[in-house]
C-alpha cells in the first residue's frame, strides 16, 4: 500500500525536556522521522519545549513551534497551523499521553486533525493496565496476578511481595518493590498520587525471574516483524532502564525464543497496533519456562533506540512511513537498498548497554535500584563476543574512580544477584584471559590497554606500543542488520580484534572527526551532542568527510545518516587513537562534545594529530588556574580572589588571605562537581574532606547577578553572540539557573565592559571557535568567574534564541574563516527567551531538593514570548512547574534574604495570595505592614499543631518560597521542600528566583503559540 | 585445544581452534544466520555433507536438549564458529564426531562465501597432523554438491508410524525429512506416517495425503523419487517443503539450479502473493526452481525474487521452498502444514 495522499501536512510532537526515563532517544526519533516525512513530500510541524534538541532546528520542519507540551501549548499550534495529522508516537510517553488529553478535550475534532500511528483506543489499550491484562490474556498469555487499587482501601487480602506501578507515568515513576504490607502501603500511596489518573497497580512479584524485550514492528497489512531481542542481566525487580542489557538474547534456546516471538506478534496484533513499533516486555521464569508478559509501550521507546543503533535498523525511520501508509515490504532496508524492512535483523556481533548512573549529585538519596528509574544516561558496546562488548560499554561509562555506581567492577562479588550463570560463567573466562596476561587474547576478550597494564604493571600506552611493536591492532566491522548475506554498504563501523579489516576508508576528500559527547549524565548531555551534529553538517558542507565518534546509543549523532562514517567506539584514548589511525584525519574536533573529548586531547595531539580549532593549549591555559590568574593579571580582567590548595590546612591558610564566603572545587569540572559554598572554617574543612587532589577556592562574590555569554573566536577577533542573565543569584550553577535573553539588567555600561572583557581574552587564550564566558557583576564591578574555550550548555538555546547557528560558524572558523568572512549579522532578537532547568528531585527521595553550586538538571525548556513575564511563566509551565495565579503562598527565608522577601510578599499580598510564613519571617513581613498567617516550624512542634508541612500535604498551599539557611534549621527547610516535591507545588529555593515568579505571576499575558521561523525572521 | 583450520577449495585458510572431535571432515562451506537452533541446524539432514558456519557471534550458549534434535544423529559434518558459548555444545559435538572450530573469523568466512559462492572445504582439528596444503589436495578430489544425490544416505530405511492416531492420515516421504515436520502435522491433529525416499506412488496413494519433505543435495539426480511424484500427482493431495517443492518442481516440468551461497537462517522475508503478506521464514537450501511465467507461483523470496511456492490446484499439490514446520525459526509459516491437515480432513 503506497503513501497516503489524503494528508498534506502532519504534526509530531516532542518529548520535551531530558528528564530521567525520557532523554535523546526521542530526539532521534523525531529527527528520523521529520526527515522522512519531509522526503515524502509532506509539510511537517513539530512541537516541543526543549531547545537541545536537533529537531527543533530552524531547518528539520517546515514550522517549529519551541512551546510547553501542555494542552494549552499543543492546542494553541494546532489551532494555528491546522494539520491534517497529528503523529504521537515518537515524542515518548509525553507525546502520547498528550495525544490522549487532546482527543479527550476534543481539540482533534475540532481542528480537524487525525491521530496517526496510534489510536486512542490502542493507546489505552497498551497503557491501562485492565484492558492490557484482557488482551494479553485474549492471546491466552498471562500478566503477572494484580489488582487495579484506587485507593489504600483496595489493599485488603493483596499478597506480598508485590511491585506497585502507577498507571501513565514516566519510567515507572512513582512505583517500588514491597516485601512487607508496610511497605506496600507506602508505595500505593505515593503511587496514587503520581498517577495522573490515581491508579495503581499492585502485582505479583516476578522478582528475579529472567528480563526480555522484543521490539516489534507492524504494518497495516499485519505484517510483523521482531526488529530485536534484549535481554536483561539485572533480572526482574530493576527497571530496564537501569539494567545492564544485551542484544541479542543470548540465554535462551530457540523453542523458548521463538515462544516469546509468537507472544510478541499476538500482543501487538491484540492490542491493536497497526502501524509502527512496539516494545514488549517479558518476565520468564528461569526453572519452569512461565512466561509473563510485563508491560508494553504502543510507540518508539528508549529501548526501540538502542535496538535501532544495535541492529541498524532506523525503527524511528519506519515507523514514521508505515504510519504514513507504507507497509514493511515498500520500505527498503536503509543498510543493503536492495532488501525490504520486512525481516528480521541478524547479528554476528554483540551488543550491551550500561546505564550510567549520577548518585554523587545527590547525596542521601536511596542508591537501590528498584522499579523507578534512577539512571541518568546510558552507553553501548559493540564487540564479536559477549565479553568484548560488555567490557566496552563498561569502560564508557566514564565514570570517576571509587564512583559509587551499581556494577563497580566485573569482579565476581560485583555482579548484581540473580544474574543469570551464562553471564556469570562469560565474565570469570574474561577474567581469567586478564589473568593470563597474554595481550592478543585480552584484547580479543575486550580488555582496554589500561585494564591490561593494570594487570601487566605497565601504564596504558606502554600496553599500546608493545602490542603495536607485536602488530597487535584492532579492525574494524561493519553494521550491516544481515550478517553478511546480503552486501550492504553501511557507514556504521565498530571495531574488535584478531580478524580481517572491513571497509576501510577510500578517497581523497579531506577527513574530520568529531568526537562525541558520551553517556549522558548531569552537566552533559543532549546540548552537546546537538553542537556534534552541527559540526557533522557543517563539515560535510564544507567538503569534509565528517567521522563521527561516540558510545551514546540515544543520540542523534550515532544515527548513521549524520557522519560518513560512524564509529560506536568508547571516548578513550585508545579507541579514538586507533580511529585516527585508520582514517588519517586532517584534524581532531573536541570543542563540541563537552569536558569528554577535552580530557583526550592531550592524548590525540600526542598522537600525532592536530586539533581543529581551539588547540589544547587554549584549554588548558583557561582551565589552570594559576597560568590563567597570570593571563587575567596581563590582560587587566578582575577575577574573584583566588588560591589553590591541597590539603585541609593549605586551604585554611588561604581562606584566611581570600575571605570567606569561598566557592570550593576540585579543577577540572564539570557541572559543578563537588562544588561548595563554604562560610565558615567548619564548612570548609568538610568540604576540604570530600575531595581529593587540588582544590579551587575562589572568592564567592555576594548578592551579584550572573551572565553567561557564548561568543565566537577565530584567533583575532570576537563575536558576541548571546549575553544571558541568570534568573537565580550567584551561586546557583549555571546549569541549573533559568536564564533569560536578551538580560534585562545589564546596563550598557555593564554591556561594554563584558564585551571589552570577553574581546580581550579570546585572542588572549587563542580560542579559534566557540567561548563561554561566566561573569558576575556585584556593585557595578565585572568579575569573570570563568572561561571555557568550548561549546557550552547554552549553545543551541543561545542559536535559537538570536536565529544564528553558532557550531555552524564555529566549524566554519575551524576550518579556516575569519569572522569577517562570515560577516555574521549582529544579534538583535526582538522577542525574550528564557531557558528553564528541569530537576530529577523527585527520583531521588532523601537528597535535599535545593538549587546550589553542584548542577543537578538533566534538561532544560526554552520559552519566547514578546515580554518577561510572559516568557518566564510559560518556561515555568513547559518545565512541568505551572505558576500559581491565586491561593496560599508560604514563605521561609534566611536572614539575609528578610528584606529582600518584603517586596516579593507584598506583590504576591497584592495579587490576592494568603501569605503564611515561619516564626522569623512571619516577624519581618508583619513589620512591612504584611497580614501574615504564621504557623508552626517542624522542628518546633510539640505534636498536634499542624505545621507547615501538613499545610504543604492537605494541598492548602499552591507556592513554596523557601531559601536554605547557609547552616543550621537544615532539617526543618528540607522537609519544607521535600514535602512540595510530592505535593508538586511549586518551590522556589531563591530569593531572585522568587522575585522573577511573582514578577511573572502579575506580569504575564495570554500569547499564541509562534514558530520559531517566524520569531527569528527566517523561511525555510 | 589445538590450533586447527578451515581450508577452502580456492586455497584461502581460516584458523581456529579445535573444540570439538579430533580429525579431518570435508564437505561444502556453506553459512547460516539464525541466531538460535544450533543444535537443530548439525541435526537437520538437509545439511548432510555440509561444513556449517554460524554467523551467530556466539554459539552453544544454552547447552543441548535431546528434545531439540531434528533426527537421529547430527548430519552437517563440521561446525564453525566465532565463539564457543558453552562446554556442553563442544562435548555434544566432540561425542558425535563433528570437527568443530571457535576463534574463526566467520564474518570474513561469510563475506567470501556471500561473493564467490559455497565452496567445497575441509575442516581439520591439528595443523600439525595435517597441513592446509595437503588438506586442499584432497578438497580439489572431493565431488561439489551439484549432481549429488544424497536423500539415500538420510532417509529412513523402513516405514515407521510417527503418530498412530489420528485423522487424517499423513504419509511424509523421508528425503532427510526434519522432525518438526512430523511433530507439527501430529500436533495439527494427523496420524503420521514416514515412509523410504523409495517408496512408489502406488503406495503413497494410499494415504489422505502425502508431504514430500526437506532433505540434501541437488535434487536434479533424483530421478527415481522425480518419476514417483510425477505418478503420484493428481491421485493424492500432496505438499512439498524444501527439496520436496524441488522435486514437484522437477515433477511439474520445472527446471532446478543451483543458488550462488543459498538461503539460509530463520528471517527471511517471503512474499505470500495471494494476500499481499509477508512471513519472516526459517530457510535452508543450496539449490532453488527455476521461475516460469506460470501463475502456479504463489510465494517469492523478497531477498532476491526466487520462487518460495507453488501451487497446482487441479492437481491438489502446492509446495514451498522455506521451512514452515520451523524448528529453528519464526513459526510464521505454520499455518501452512496445519492448514494442510484442516483440507485433508474436510
Amino acid at each position: 500500500m503506497p503513501r497516503r495522499i489524503d494528508i498534506e501536512s502532519i504534526c509530531v510532537i516532542g518529548s520535551g525536556p531530558i528528564v530521567i526515563g525520557q532523554a535523546c532517544e526521542f530526539d532521534y526519533a523525531g529527527c528520523q522521522a521529520l526527515k522522512v516525512l519531509r522526503e515524502e513530500g509532506f509539510r511537517t510541524i513539530v512541537v516541543n519545549s526543549n531547545p537541545a534538541t536537533i529537531m527543533t532546528d530552524p531547518g528539520f520542519a517546515d514550522r517549529t513551534y519551541i512551546e510547553p507540551l501542555d494542552l494549552e501549548g499543543v492546542a494553541s499550534v494546532l489551532e494555528r497551523e491546522r494539520p491534517d495529522a497529528l503523529l504521537p508516537t515518537l515524542g515518548g510517553q509525553t507525546a502520547l499521553n498528550l495525544a490522549i488529553e487532546l482527543a479527550e478535550a476534543g481539540v482533534l475534532e475540532e481542528h480537524g486533525v487525525e491521530l496517526i500511528g496510534a489510536q486512542v483506543d490502542v493507546i489505552r489499550r497498551a497503557e491501562d493496565r485492565e484492558l492490557f491484562r484482557d488482551a494479553v490474556r485474549s492471546c491466552g498469555l498471562e500478566v503477572p496476578s494484580s489488582v487495579i487499587v484506587t485507593s489504600l482501601d483496595d489493599l485488603e487480602g493483596v499478597p506480598v511481595p508485590a511491585v506497585v506501578r502507577p498507571a501513565f507515568t514516566l519510567g515507572g515513576h512513582g512505583g517500588g518493590f514491597a516485601e512487607d504490607r508496610a511497605t506496600l502501603a507506602f508505595h500505593v500511596e505515593r503511587g496514587l498520587w503520581e498517577s495522573p489518573i490515581g491508579q495503581v497497580l499492585v502485582e505479583q512479584s516476578v522478582r528475579g525471574w529472567d528480563e526480555f524485550e522484543l521490539e516489534v514492528m507492524r504494518d497495516r497489512a499485519d505484517n510483523v516483524v521482531i526488529v530485536c531481542s534484549i535481554e536483561n542481566l539485572d533480572p526482574m525487580g530493576v527497571h530496564t532502564g537501569d539494567s545492564v542489557t544485551v542484544a541479542p538474547q543470548m540465554t535462551l534456546s530457540d523453542e523458548a525464543y521463538q515462544e516469546l516471538r509468537d507472544a510478541a506478534c499476538a500482543i501487538i496484533r491484540a492490542v491493536g497496533v497497526e502501524t509502527g513499533g512496539s516494545n514488549i516486555q517479558f518476565a520468564r521464569s528461569r526453572e519452569t519456562g512461565e512466561l509473563r508478559v510485563i508491560e508494553m509501550n504502543p510507540r518508539v521507546s528508549r529501548s526501540s533506540a538502542l535496538a535501532s543503533k544495535a541492529t541498524g535498523y532506523p525503527i524511528a525511520k519506519v515507523a514514521a512511513k508505515l504510519a504514513v501508509g507504507y507497509t514493511l515490504d515498500e520500505i527498503p532496508n536503509d543498510l543493503t537498498k536492495t532488501t525490504p524492512a520486512s525481516f528480521e535483523p541478524t547479528l554476528d556481533y554483540v551488543v550491551v548497554k550500561f546505564p550510567r548512573f549520577a548518585f554523587e549529585k545527590f547525596p542521601g538519596a536511596d542508591q537501590t535500584l528498584g522499579t523507578q528509574m534512577k539512571s541518568v544516561g546510558e552507553a553501548m558496546g559493540i564487540g564479536r563476543t559477549f565479553s568484548e562488548a560488555l567490557l566496552k560499554a563498561h569502560g564508557s561509562r566514564e565514570l570517576e574512580k571509587g564512583a559509587a555506581t551499581p556494577w563497580p567492577s566485573l569482579a565476581d562479588e560485583d555482579l548484581p544477584d540473580g544474574i543469570h550463570p551464562w553471564f556469570r560463567s562469560e565474565i570469570a573466562r574474561a577474567r581469567e584471559i586478564l589473568a593470563s596476561g597474554d595481550i592478543a587474547e585480552a584484547k580479543r576478550a575486550g580488555w582496554g590497554d589500561d585494564t591490561l597494564g593494570e594487570a601487566l604493571g605497565m601504564t596504558g600506552p606502554e600496553v599500546r606500543q608493545r602490542r603495536h611493536e607485536q602488530g597487535i591492532r584492532p579492525v574494524f566491522r561493519r553494521v550491516d542488520s544481515c550478517a553478511g548475506e546480503v552486501e550492504a554498504a553501511s557507514n556504521y563501523l565498530y571495531s574488535t580484534w584478531g580478524e580481517a579489516d572491513e571497509a576501510p576508508p577510500v578517497g581523497d576528500k579531506p577527513r574530520v572527526v568529531i568526537l562525541g559527547s558520551g553517556p549522558n549524565r548531569i552537566g552533559q548531555g543532549i546540548e552537546f551532542d546537538y553542537c556534534c551534529v552541527h559540526a557533522a553538517q557543517t563539515f560535510r558542507a564544507l567538503g569534509y568527510e565528517a567521522v563521527m565518534v561516540n558510545c551514546n546509543p540515544e543520540t542523534v549523532s550515532t544515527d548513521y545518516d549524520i557522519s560518513d562514517r560512524l564509529y560506536f567506539e568508547p571516548l578513550s584514548p585508545e579507541e579514538v587513537l586507533a580511529v585516527c589511525d585508520r582514517e588519517q584525519p586532517l584534524g581532531v574536533v573536541t570543542q563540541f562534545g563537552g569536558q569528554t573529548p577535552l580530557r583526550l586531547a592531550r592524548a590525540i595531539e600526542e598522537g600525532g594529530y592536530p586539533i581543529l580549532g581551539t588547540p589544547h593549549e587554549a584549554i588548558d591555559l583557561a582551565e589552570d588556574r594559576e597560568r590563567f590568574g597570570l593571563l587575567a593579571q596581563e590582560l587587566g580582567v578582575r577575577c574573584p580572589p583566588w588560591a589553590i590548595a591541597s590539603d585541609v590546612s593549605e586551604a585554611l591558610a588561604a581562606a584566611e588571605e581570600i575571605g570567606y564566603p569561598l566557592l570550593v572545587r576540585p579543577s577540572y569540572v564539570l557541572g559543578g562537581r563537588a562544588m561548595r559554598i563554604c562560610y565558615d572554617t567548619e564548612q570548609l574543612e568538610v568540604a576540604m574532606a570530600a575531595v581529593d587532589g587540588d582544590v579551587l577556592l575562589d572568592r564567592f562574590v555576594e548578592n551579584a547577578i550572573e551572565f553567561d555569554i557564548d561568543a565566537l573566536c577565530d584567533g583575532k577577533d570576537v563575536y558576541i553572540a548571546a549575553v544571558m542573565q541568570h534568573v537565580e543569584e550567584a551561586g546557583v550553577h549555571s546549569g541549573d539557573s533559568a536564564c533569560v535573553l536578551p538580560a534585562p539588567s545589564l546596563t550598557l555600561a555593564a554591556a561594554l565592559e563584558i564585551e571589552h572583557v570577553v574581546k580581550r581574552l579570546g585572542p588572549a587564550l587563542g580560542v579559534v571557535g566557540l567561548l563561554n564566558v561566566q561573569i558576575a557583576i556585584a556593585d557595578s564591578t565585572v568579575y569573570v568567574l570563568e572561561v571555557n574555550p568550548r561549546a557550552s550548555r547554552t549553545v543551541p538555546f543561545a542559536s535559537k534564541a538570536i536565529g544564528v547557528n553558532l557550531v555552524d560558524a564555529a566549524c566554519r572558523i575551524a576550518a579556516g574563516s575569519s569572522l569577517a568572512e562570515l560577516d555574521l549579522p549582529v544579534p538583535r532578537p526582538t522577542q525574550v527567551s528564557v531557558k528553564a532547568a528541569v530537576l530529577p528531585f523527585a527520583r531521588f527521595p532523601g537528597a535535599d531538593p535545593v538549587l546550589g553550586p553542584e548542577m543537578r538538571s538533566t534538561g532544560e525548556v526554552m520559552a519566547s514570548a514578546g515580554d518577561l513575564p510572559t516568557a518566564l511563566a510559560k518556561a515555568e509551565r513547559a518545565a512541568g512547574r505551572p505558576l500559581p495565579t491565586s491561593g496560599t503562598a508560604f514563605l521561609s527565608v534566611r536572614d539575609e534574604d528578610k528584606p529582600a522577601a518584603v517586596p516579593v510578599a507584598a506583590a504576591l499580598a497584592g495579587l490576592g495570595f494568603e501569605l503564611v510564613a515561619t516564626e522569623g519571617t512571619a516577624r519581618t513581613l508583619r513589620a512591612a505592614g504584611l497580614s501574615i498567617d504564621e504557623i508552626t516550624k517542624v522542628a518546633d512542634a510539640d505534636g498536634g499543631e499542624e505545621t507547615v508541612v501538613d499545610l504543604v500535604r492537605h494541598g492548602r498551599c499552591d507556592l513554596v518560597i523557601n531559601t536554605p539557611q547557609g547552616s543550621g534549621a537544615r532539617a526543618d527547610g528540607y522537609l519544607i521542600r521535600e514535602a512540595a516535591l510530592v505535593a508538586r507545588v511549586p518551590c522556589v529555593t531563591t530569593i531572585s528566583g522568587a522575585a522573577a515568579a511573582v514578577h511573572a505571576i502579575a506580569n504575564a499575558r495570554a500569547e499564541s503559540a509562534l514558530s520559531l521561523q517566524e520569531r527569528i525572521g527566517i523561511e525555510v | 585445544m589445538t590450533a586447527g583450520f578451515l581450508v577452502l577449495e580456492d586455497g584461502s585458510v581460516f584458523r581456529g581452534r579445535s573444540v570439538a572431535a579430533d580429525g579431518v571432515a570435508f564437505g561444502e562451506a556453506v553459512f547460516t544466520t539464525g541466531m538460535t537452533g544450533y543444535q537443530e541446524t548439525v541435526t537437520d539432514p538437509s545439511y548432510a555433507g555440509q561444513l556449517v558456519c554460524f554467523t551467530a557471534a556466539m554459539v552453544g550458549n544454552y547447552g543441548v536438549d535431546e528434545t531439540r534434535d531434528e533426527s537421529r544423529e547430527p548430519h552437517a559434518r563440521g561446525a564453525l564458529m566465532r565463539s564457543l558459548g558453552g562446554a556442553e555444545w563442544a562435548s555434544w559435538l566432540r561425542e558425535r564426531g563433528l570437527v568443530g572450530l571457535d576463534g574463526i573469523d566467520t564474518r570474513s568466512l561469510v563475506l567470501k562465501l556471500r561473493d564467490a559462492g559455497a565452496m567445497r572445504a575441509a575442516v581439520v582439528s591439528d595443523e600439525r597432523e595435517v597441513a592446509p596444503a595437503e588438506a586442499l589436495e584432497q578438497v580439489l578430489a572431493q565431488p561439489a554438491m551439484e549432481g549429488q544425490a544424497l536423500v539415500a544416505r538420510v532417509s529412513a530405511p523402513e516405514r515407521y508410524v510417527f503418530a498412530a492416531e489420528g485423522s487424517p492420515h499423513v504419509a511424509v516421504v523421508d528425503y532427510g525429512a526434519k522432525r518438526s515436520i512430523m511433530r507439527r502435522l501430529a500436533s495439527a491433529g494427523a496420524a503420521v506416517t514416514v515412509c523410504p525416499h523409495s517408496t512408489s506412488a502406488d503406495e503413497l496413494a494410499e494415504f489422505d495425503g502425502v508431504v514430500l519433505s526437506n532433505g540434501p543435495g541437488d535434487p536434479e539426480p533424483l530421478v527415481d523419487e522425480t518419476q514417483v511424484v510425477r505418478e503420484l500427482l493428481g491421485r493424492v493431495p500432496i505438499l512439498g517443503i524444501c527439496l520436496g517443492h524441488q522435486l514437484l518442481g522437477l515433477a511439474s516440468e520445472h527446471r532446478t539450479y543451483k543458488l550462488p551461497f543459498g538461503h539460509r537462517g530463520a528471517n527471511h522475508p517471503v512474499l505470500e502473493r495471494q494476500t499481499g503478506r509477508v512471513l519472516v521464514t526459517s530457510q535452508n537450501h543450496g539449490f532453488a526452481v527455476e521461475a516460469t511465467e506460470g501463475s502456479e507461483e504463489t510465494y517469492v523470496s523478497l531477498y532476491d525474487g526466487t520462487v518460495e511456492g507453488f501451487d497446482f490446484p487441479e492437481l491438489r499439490a502446492r509446495s514451498v521452498q522455506f521451512h514452515p514446520e520451523a524448528g529453528p525459526g519464526p513459526h510464521d509459516a505454520w499455518p501452512i502444514l496445519g492448514g494442510f491437515v484442516e483440507e485433508l480432513r474436510s
